[in-house]
Order: structure tokens, then C-alpha cells, then sequence
């Protein structure tokens, strides 16, 4: 770089402050519950209170008729459902209507939609509905539900699996009957709600002129919102556009298409206004926004050192009641079996994984998907192992995890971990933790009577990952180019245009650091376009943490094909060939003399009588597609170490310190990369000691309210030490991982650990999550009961 | 999550208050910070026709030092009380009380009459005003009557509060420069409701010695015994006071309820 301070230090690596906080924090941002539009009417549903009944009918009081509407309006109109199947051996394919259809299969599920000029007069409406039901049996608890089902969810099914399959490599039998130390563990994760500080809500609008439905909706992919949409209404896809506006966070539940975005869309297009829906907390607590709850049984093998043979292990993800589009129900589990392994190097494994269906609303992918799971089962297990080869946690993991000489290496699933050093990850958090101090200190004892602990979480996790692996899925969304446009502007400045979106990623300052590395056109002059299908790329989203490889790469091709466009404009006016001319620092040069963009684009649009007679008639417009050199993704990693304080009289656990080590390759903004670990882990601090949705025998939830579903706060979340190690990707454009989802992967695990580690002296273990006071309460008076 | 639709008045004085609230051919409540209220009428657990708000009632809001005792309107917020600036004969108990309760937006708006009216047993001046052997001032159309605050909160969400009748204001005995208090409550995360509570008053000049176990699913319960005050009971006298509780026999409700009630104890002990 050699122009001004401002051309300094924007680039690829450069921890700039993020160009979208200006309107964000200062509340100036445009959501979609700040959208009005002229005769707008809003909408409540009418939710069904039982979790699973026939409707033997639905009354509207003849005042509100013409305001109400069912399935059966729908389907009249030639709505389909929404299907969401996989291709995957043993998945069963379900239909999701937008509205229930004769039959309703969780508490929350919308049965009728009402239109109000306010959403208090059209919750008043939803009051005046009557539903007769009659009341089937309830499937409730996961496993219940896989092995004897009380009754079926859907009834052309056989029982009330989604998915089973079942993973095997190596000989886990060979291994079971030689291997000298034998750990078993059943763990549970609960289910849990996302929470984002917004939650869904859309705004659909009929053009007339355009004949072309607009859904304005908070969502991660806008593109595959457009694609499902079209597919349940009957419409073209060039007669929908979806806008996703300032989205408040995602984390996976505005991955999905929403059957209430189905419901505002039908709406908008049949009647002759424009209508919205603004999720509310209870609505998103009790129906929509579930995810997690796992149960696994594991069993590892390994020698006297402590070294892993082999993995024999059953998981069960209970995914509700209903597919979710695209992801379909299936996804989770598979996943499970699919990386349960974690960061190890071991040969014989075997998983059994179950997708089962319940009366509980449909599982979303939430930020870690299946790993935040995993982590905690295979972790737990390693402790397991330290423990019963009498070695410290740490001394197990060096001599498990893949080590650097091994890289790239395929592990027992077929995974393709791309690069780092997986060990030194943990060496690092070992030190940085001060292991050696804490063990001390336990020694010594707290003069509180409380007990210390520490734990470790280590993770790899795959990002970016695309063609080869989601065909496997076989699942409705297969992610192929990612596509960006990028266009100088008359003046010199540069639009973007992606069809992913940002909402919280960053990306609006990330891409635009992407695009001064290749153009040196300063930050401030770059403009993001995203979220919207009538202005941007082809993309399936926002998902996986894709967006810094995918989005990265491609504007960064589109950037290095304008440069080219430019160097070629630019040489012409120098008076030079394109061969002797470098471009640099946002301006072709040639010896003493240079061309700034911003010329170039000046002549490319108002003096094209000065352009070479073989200029590219393509202009200063370019989009362009990219893949990372492998389907397979990057691997990120990270060790988390927690040290807590348990108080054995009343199970409380506070957090005394954590420290992440982490892997990023290379950050295109090491501010962005801490943000997201810190928001990631926040999350995980939750997943570990405050979230639960619990359910009742009947499938009725439990908590609707915030003062019911705990989340952490910014006391529940301590200081969190964040040390990079810096290992490129040798598979992307400039050797980034994503990192989007692992803060989030591993707090259970870490937490957990020290949790355990803390009440050792007792004989106590915990292994569901949340960790509340009372499981750890009921853990050590577990203890003294079997004494 | 939206109301129901009803009126809403704002009277300036006690009387023309307790005149709407006396109206029976309507459901009226009265609100003072909507900090329950709120998310109740949002919930549509409570449809009111009528709103009474309270809060510009000049009397209801005001803090006097009166006979050695301090008197609290019943809307002076959780904030005020926080913030101290008036004459404390409570030595900066209530205070200390208040900074505890939920978080500051809370306090902001929250009122220590709302919250007693409300009756929510884990709520922080549900128990502490017993520990403290306050008395609960009720205003209604006849005039006013003072209900200790051991006998006010009769169950989850029950009081003496009788139909039209509104806390009016809460008098707190002035603690001697000799008392000792404890208050201790078992929250999962800052701000949350309690899930037990224990407060202990020892004050030697007035005779007082008071435990309270608190947050326990219907009315404290208070316990006047110099021997209880001063010293831990054990888990299983916290036991057998809980038996009668919906909390009875659970042994982990015992055992917090008990953690809170000995720490209690422990603060209101001598250093």
C-alpha cells in the first residue's frame, strides 16, 4: 500500500470498525417491523392449544368471516404444502401445510389465519374462533417416540422416525472385545430457543404492475425463500421477489422457509392489500424456534494410555413434528453420525442416528447444528477416558487429536480436514487457562467452601462446504458457484451485489475490505447490496458458516475481473500495453504516470470516445462465480477452557475465567472474527447452564416467557480470553476458514468438563445440559444416595 | 401479544381513584409501573375495561420520615428507593433491597406497592417488609386501614386487599444503630425472580427478631425467634417449616430455601 493514511491498513487482515454499527447502534436501522405500507393489514394466528388432534371443525363467528382463513382456503386456491424431503437412505418424506390440515401436531401450530387493521383487533379475531378437536395421544419424550410411539404423527408413516442410519468404519467389534479401558456415557442436550434480538416477521405486497409478489421478511436466504415460495403458490420465480431487509440475527431460524411466510405471501397475492406478520416472543418461545435436544449413548474404546481405538455410539435428535425447508429433519442426525468423531484420529466407529418425530415443534439448525451436541458427547467421553487411565484431560487430547504432520488429513468419516494444528490448540489453552495455578488452588481449597473446576472443549468444524457433500444430502438446496457483482460506479465508487445476507456477519464491512484488497478502493467508497433476489446474485444464503469463503471469494473474483477490465482501460490512456502497465493501490501505473479508478470509470461512462476501439464491451460490470478448491470445506478449530466455582451446597456454577484458542486461518477482520467467537460463546454459555424448553406430558411448553426460558445476560457471560492462531486454508481465495457458528460449539463441553472436574473429589457428574443448580444438586446427592 | 381494548384514566387524587376503582359494573385495575400488569394484559391474562392509573396521585408517590418510622408511597418506584436521597431511618435497608430487585429499566418504573398489590411470593418487598415488621397502609372509600406486612400476602398473588381497595403507603419501623439485617435470595442469573429467599432482622433496641423464609409459592413465612435469628436451625427445621408448602418434600427446594434462610443469618450476625 503506498497512498494516504486512508488507503492504509483497510485491506484483508485489518481490524477496521464495522460500517454498518452507525445506523445499528443508534437504533437507525430498517427491519421489518418498521415498514408500513398503505392498507396494510396485520395478521394473528389462531395457534392450536393441544399438540396433537384431529379438528373435527372451525367455527367463525359470522362477523369475522371474510377475515379468517384456513388451510382449506388454501388448498382450495391450489396452495401445496411445503415438502422438504431428503434423498438420504431411510429418510421418510412429510408434508408441512402451511396451515394445519385436519389435524394439528404440536402446541403453537397455526390453524387460522386472522386480518386485523391492528394486530390487537386481529388477536381479537383469533379469540373469537372456536376449534373443536378431538384429542389423540401425545408423543412427547424422544426416545418414547422412536420405540413406542403412542400413536402416529404421520399417518402413512410406519412409526415416527424421520431418518435412521446408521455410520460404519473399521471393525468397533474387534475393538470391544480387545480394548483394555471401556467409557460409557449417556448425555443429553435440551432443546433449546434461538432467540435472535429480532424475531421473524414479514410484510408481502402484491405489484400489480410488475405482477410480482414482494416479501420483505427477515431472513438468512432470500433466494431460497423465493424458490420454496414459488413451489407452494404455483407462481413463477420471476413473479416473486423476496427483500430481506436489516435482520436483527439469525442463527438458523431465518434459514428456513417459514409456513407463515407462505400464509403472508397467499395472502397479499389474493386479496387486494398488503399484509404483515411480526412474530411475537411467545409465539416465538412456544411454536416456532425450537432447536437442539439431542441424546446420545457412547461408548469409547481406548488402550492404557488413554489413546481412542474406536466409538460406538447411538444418537437420537428429536426434530418435532414437521420437516423444515431446506434443511429437512433429517440433516441433524445425519450430522451426528457424521461428525461425531470430533477433531480425532481414530479408525473403527460406528453410530446409529435416529430423527424422530415428535409432538414438539420442528427442530431449526441453530449455530453449531448437530456439534454443539457432539462436542459435549465426545468430550464428556475424553474426560472419561483422562479419568479412567488416571491422565489429565489435556494428556488425552494431545495424544488423540490429528496432528499437524497428518494434514491434510481424512478422518474415519471421510471428512476432509484442510489444515492447523489441532494440538497446539489445546497447549495453548492450557497455558493461557494456568493449569498448573488451578490444580493449586484446588489443593489448597476455596475459603468459600465452594469447589473450582476446570474444563476443555475442543472442535473442529467444517464451513463452506458445498456441491459434492449437500448432493449427498440429497436435500431441496444444493449450493454450487457463489456469485458476486461487482460494478464501479460513475465516480469511482464500487457497488457489490451478493445474494446472501448480512445480519451480523458483518459483511457489509468484511466484503468491502475483500474489494479494496484487490482494487484499493477505499472502504468508505464501497456499497453492499444484499438480501434481495431482484438485485442481486443467485445464492442459497447465509448459512454454514459460508458467508467470509464463499461471498469472499467471489468478490473478490468479480473485483480481480474488473481490475483486469481497468488495467486494459487504463494502459490505453497511459499510452502503454497492458503488459507493461501494474496496478496498484487503486490506480493503473506506468513508469511516473498512473490512472485512478476513478478516471477509469469516468471515461468508461462519460467519455467513452477516449476507450480502446477493442475495449471489453462488458464495461465496469462484472459478476463472477467461485468455489473454494474443495467441496469438503474448511476446518476451523478451537480449544475453550472454562475454570468454574460450583457451590456444592446449592448446585450454583459460576464462570472464573475462559479462554478460547481458535483458528480462523486468515482473518479478513480479526474484529469481526472476535465478535463472532464472543457471540458464539455467549450462546454456548447459555446452551450450558440457562436454556431449556421444557414440555409437560401432554406436549404443552413449559416456558412462553422470558422469565420461564433464561438466557444469559452480560453478568452470565465473564470476560472471554480470545487468542488466534493464524493456519491459511490452502483451499480458499485468501485462506480463510469460517468460524461463523464455533463460538457456540464448544461452552457445553468446556463448561461441563469443569463442572465434572470440580466435583470430582465427590464422585459426581453431570451430563444434560443446561447445567442448572438443581441437576447439580441432584448429581451429588445422587452420589450420597448410592453410598 | 396485544391488549385487549379498554379505557384508561389518570386521576390526580386518592379519592376520585378509589371512585373508579369501586365501579362494579366493570372490570377496572388499578396500575401503577406495569411492570406485572404490563406483560399480564399483553398475555391477555388480564382484559380490563378500565385502567386506573395511580401514579398522579400526589400522596402515593412521596417518602416521609414519620414517629421514627419511614413511609413509602406505594408508588414511589424501586429506583427511588435505590437511589436514596430522602431521610432513612431504615439505616439504608431499603435501599439495599431495592438495588436487588430485577434490573434498572425495572426499577425505573416498578413501584413497591405494585409489586406488594401484585403478590408475587418471590418478589424482593414481599418478604423484606415482613423482615422488617412493616405495615401495609390500604386506602378505600371509607378511609384507611394498616395491615402488617406478615398478614398482607395470603397466598400466590392473594392479599387482604379487599375488591376497590389500593395500597396506599408502607410504614417501616426505623432500625436502632444495634440491628443487624440479612437478606439473602437464590437467583439462577442477575436480575431473575428469586427462587428462596432469606431475611433476618435482629434489632435488640425494639425486642425484634425475625426470620423470614421467603419465596415460597404462597406467603413467607415468618418465624419471631431470638434463637432462629441467630443462629443456623438446620435443614431440617427449614424442612418442617416448608412441609405445609407446595414446595414440601422437594429436596432441593428445601435445600436452597435453607441455604438462603442460614446465610441470612450469617450477614445479620455479628462480624
Amino acid at each position: 500500500m503506498a497512498e494516504g493514511p486512508m488507503a492504509q491498513g483497510m485491506g484483508v487482515g485489518a481490524a477496521i470498525r464495522r460500517r454498518e454499527d452507525e445506523r445499528l447502534l443508534k437504533g437507525r436501522g430498517r427491519f421489518v417491523g418498521d415498514i408500513q405500507l398503505v392498507g396494510m393489514k396485520e395478521i394473528a394466528f389462531v395457534r392450536s392449544p393441544l399438540a396433537h388432534a384431529r379438528i373435527r371443525s372451525i367455527d367463525v363467528p359470522p362477523e369475522h368471516k371474510g377475515a379468517v382463513f384456513t388451510w382449506a382456503d388454501m388448498a382450495k386456491a391450489g396452495v401445496k404444502p411445503i415438502c422438504a424431503s431428503s434423498k438420504l437412505p431411510g429418510s421418510k418424506p412429510s408434508d408441512h401445510p402451511a396451515l394445519a390440515d385436519g389435524k394439528v401436531r404440536f402446541v403453537g401450530e397455526p390453524v387460522a389465519a386472522c386480518l386485523a387493521r391492528t394486530r390487537a383487533e386481529a388477536e381479537d379475531i383469533a379469540a373469537s374462533v372456536v376449534i373443536d378437536f378431538e384429542e389423540l395421544p401425545v408423543n412427547v419424550d424422544t426416545i418414547e417416540s422412536a420405540t413406542r410411539p403412542k400413536s402416529r404423527i404421520h399417518e402413512h408413516w410406519g412409526d415416527n422416525l424421520f431418518l435412521e442410519s446408521t455410520v460404519v468404519a473399521g471393525d468397533i467389534d474387534k475393538i470391544a472385545a480387545r480394548a483394555p479401558v471401556k467409557v460409557t456415557r449417556t448425555v443429553r442436550m435440551a432443546r433449546q430457543c434461538m432467540v435472535p434480538l429480532e424475531g421473524r416477521g414479514m410484510v408481502a405486497a402484491w405489484d400489480r404492475q410488475l405482477e410480482q409478489l414482494t416479501l420483505t421478511t427477515a431472513t438468512q436466504m432470500p433466494h431460497i425463500v423465493r424458490q420454496g415460495l414459488a413451489e407452494c403458490l404455483g407462481l413463477d420465480q420471476a413473479a416473486v421477489r423476496v427483500i430481506a431487509p436489516d435482520v436483527g440475527g439469525g442463527f438458523g431460524y431465518k434459514g428456513i422457509l417459514l409456513p407463515e411466510e407462505v400464509i403472508a405471501a397467499w395472502l397479499a397475492r389474493t386479496l387486494d392489500h398488503p399484509v404483515r406478520w411480526i412474530e411475537d416472543r411467545r409465539e416465538h418461545l412456544v411454536a416456532a424456534a425450537n432447536a437442539r435436544e439431542h441424546r446420545y449413548e457412547v461408548t469409547a474404546y481406548a488402550d492404557r494410555d488413554g489413546r481412542l481405538l474406536g466409538l460406538d455410539a447411538s444418537g437420537w435428535v428429536d426434530a418435532g413434528a414437521y420437516s423444515i425447508y431446506p434443511f429437512t429433519a433429517g440433516l441433524e442426525a445425519a450430522q451426528v453420525g457424521s461428525i461425531l468423531p470430533g477433531p480425532y484420529d481414530f479408525a473403527h466407529y460406528r453410530c446409529r442416528a435416529y430423527s424422530v418425530a415428535t409432538n414438539k415443534p420442528p427442530i431449526v439448525p441453530y449455530r453449531g447444528v448437530a456439534r454443539t451436541g457432539v462436542c459435549l458427547a465426545i468430550e464428556l467421553i475424553m474426560d472419561g477416558i483422562a479419568e479412567a487411565v488416571g491422565r489429565e484431560p489435556h494428556e488425552v487430547r494431545l495424544i488423540n487429536l490429528v496432528p499437524p504432520e497428518k494434514m491434510p488429513y481424512v478422518n474415519v468419516t471421510k471428512k476432509h480436514f484442510d489444515s492447523g494444528d489441532y494440538p497446539e490448540s489445546v497447549r495453548r489453552a492450557v497455558a493461557a487457562i494456568d493449569l498448573p495455578a488451578i490444580r493449586a488452588r484446588q489443593k489448597k481449597g476455596e475459603p468459600d467452601g465452594r469447589r473450582i473446576g476446570v474444563g476443555l472443549g475442543v472442535y473442529c468444524e467444517q464451513a463452506g462446504h458445498g456441491t459434492a457433500v449437500y448432493h449427498g444430502w440429497g436435500i431441496p438446496m444444493v449450493p454450487g458457484h457463489e456469485q458476486a457483482q461487482a460494478r464501479l460506479t460513475p465516480d469511482g465508487g464500487l457497488e457489490l451485489r451478493v445474494g446472501l445476507h448480512s445480519h451480523g456477519q458483518s459483511l457489509e464491512t468484511t466484503l468491502a475490505q475483500v474489494a479494496h484488497e484487490i482494487l484499493g478502493i477505499d472502504v468508505a467508497q464501497v456499497r453492499l447490496v444484499h438480501g434481495d433476489t431482484g438485485l442481486t446474485p443467485f445464492s442459497t444464503g447465509t448459512w454454514g458458516s459460508r458467508a467470509a469463503i464463499m461471498a469472499g471469494g467471489a468478490v473478490a473474483a468479480a473485483c480481480k475481473q474488473l481490475r483486469e477490465r481497468a488495467i486494459r482501460i487504463g494502459a490505453h490512456l497511459l499510452q502503454a500495453k497492458p503488459e507493461e502497465v501494474r496496478f496498484d493501490s487503486g490506480a493503473v501505473r506506468a513508469g511516473k504516470g498512473s490512472v485512478p479508478l476513478a478516471e477509469i470509470a469516468r471515461v468508461w461512462y462519460r467519455a467513452p470516445q477516449l476507450l480502446p476501439a477493442d475495449v471489453d464491451p462488458g464495461g465496469l460490470e462484472v459478476t463472477a462465480g467461485y468455489k473454494p478448491k474443495s467441496d469438503q470445506g474448511t476446518f476451523s478449530y478451537a480449544t475453550h477452557a472454562a475454570v468454574v466455582a460450583v457451590d456444592p451446597e446449592t448446585g450454583a456454577v459460576e464462570i472464573l475465567d475462559y479462554v478460547v484458542v481458535e483458528d480462523a486461518g486468515v482473518m479478513l477482520n480479526p474484529m469481526v472474527v472476535d465478535g463472532q467467537v464472543l457471540g458464539g460463546v455467549a450462546q454456548g454459555i447459555g446452551t450450558a447452564l440457562y436454556e431449556e424448553m421444557p414440555f409437560d406430558a401432554e406436549g404443552q411448553p413449559l416456558a412462553s416467557t422470558f422469565a420461564d426460558y433464561l438466557l444469559p445476560g452480560f453478568p452470565e457471560v465473564p470476560p472471554v480470553r480470545i487468542l488466534h492462531m493464524m493456519t491459511p486454508s490452502p483451499i480458499t481465495e485468501f485462506g480463510q476458514k469460517g468460524i461463523g457458528e464455533g463460538g457456540g460449539i464448544a461452552p457445553p463441553a468446556a463448561i461441563g468438563n469443569a463442572i465434572n472436574d470440580a466435583l470430582k473429589g465427590l464422585g459426581a457428574r453431570v451430563t444434560d445440559t443446561p447445567f442448572t443448580p438443581k441437576r447439580v444438586f441432584q448429581a451429588i446427592q445422587a452420589v450420597g444416595t448410592k453410598r | 401479544m396485544k391488549p385487549v381494548a379498554f379505557d384508561y384514566e389518570r386521576p390526580a387524587t386518592l379519592d376520585a381513584a378509589l371512585k373508579l376503582l369501586a365501579r362494579e359494573d366493570i372490570v377496572v385495575k388499578a396500575v401503577a409501573g406495569s411492570q406485572s400488569l404490563g406483560p399480564m394484559l399483553n398475555l391477555r391474562l388480564v382484559q380490563p375495561d378500565l385502567l386506573v392509573d395511580i401514579t398522579a396521585i400526589s400522596e402515593l408517590t412521596a417518602i416521609r420520615e414519620e414517629k421514627g418510622a419511614l413511609v413509602v408511597g406505594a408508588c414511589v418506584t424501586h429506583g427511588q428507593l435505590e437511589d436514596g436521597g430522602y431521610p432513612d431511618p431504615t439505616r439504608g435497608v431499603l435501599a439495599k433491597v431495592a438495588a436487588g430487585i430485577a434490573y434498572r429499566a425495572v426499577r425505573n418504573r416498578g413501584t413497591i406497592g405494585g409489586s406488594l398489590a401484585h403478590a408475587d411470593p418471590a418478589a424482593d418487598w414481599v418478604s423484606a417488609l415482613v423482615a422488617l415488621g412493616a405495615e401495609i397502609v390500604v386506602a378505600n372509600p371509607t378511609g384507611r386501614r394498616a395491615v402488617a406486612a406478615e398478614q398482607f400476602v395470603t397466598g400466590v398473588f392473594e392479599t387482604k386487599l379487599e375488591p376497590g381497595e389500593i395500597v396506599a403507603e408502607i410504614r417501616v419501623p426505623a432500625l436502632s444503630p444495634e440491628a443487624r439485617w440479612g437478606y439473602v435470595k437464590n437467583c439462577r442469573k442477575a436480575g431473575e425472580f428469586s427462587h428462596a429467599t432469606g431475611a433476618v432482622l435482629v434489632d435488640p433496641a425494639r425486642k425484634f427478631a425475625r426470620a423470614v423464609i421467603g419465596a415460597v409459592s404462597g406467603a413467607p413465612i415468618a418465624v419471631d425467634d431470638v434463637a432462629v435469628a441467630a443462629e443456623d436451625p438446620g435443614e431440617a427445621w427449614v424442612a418442617g417449616r416448608l412441609a405445609d408448602t407446595p414446595l414440601g418434600g422437594d429436596a432441593y427446594q428445601v435445600r436452597i430455601h435453607h441455604v438462603a434462610l442460614k446465610r441470612a443469618i450469617r450477614e445479620a450476625s455479628p462480624p
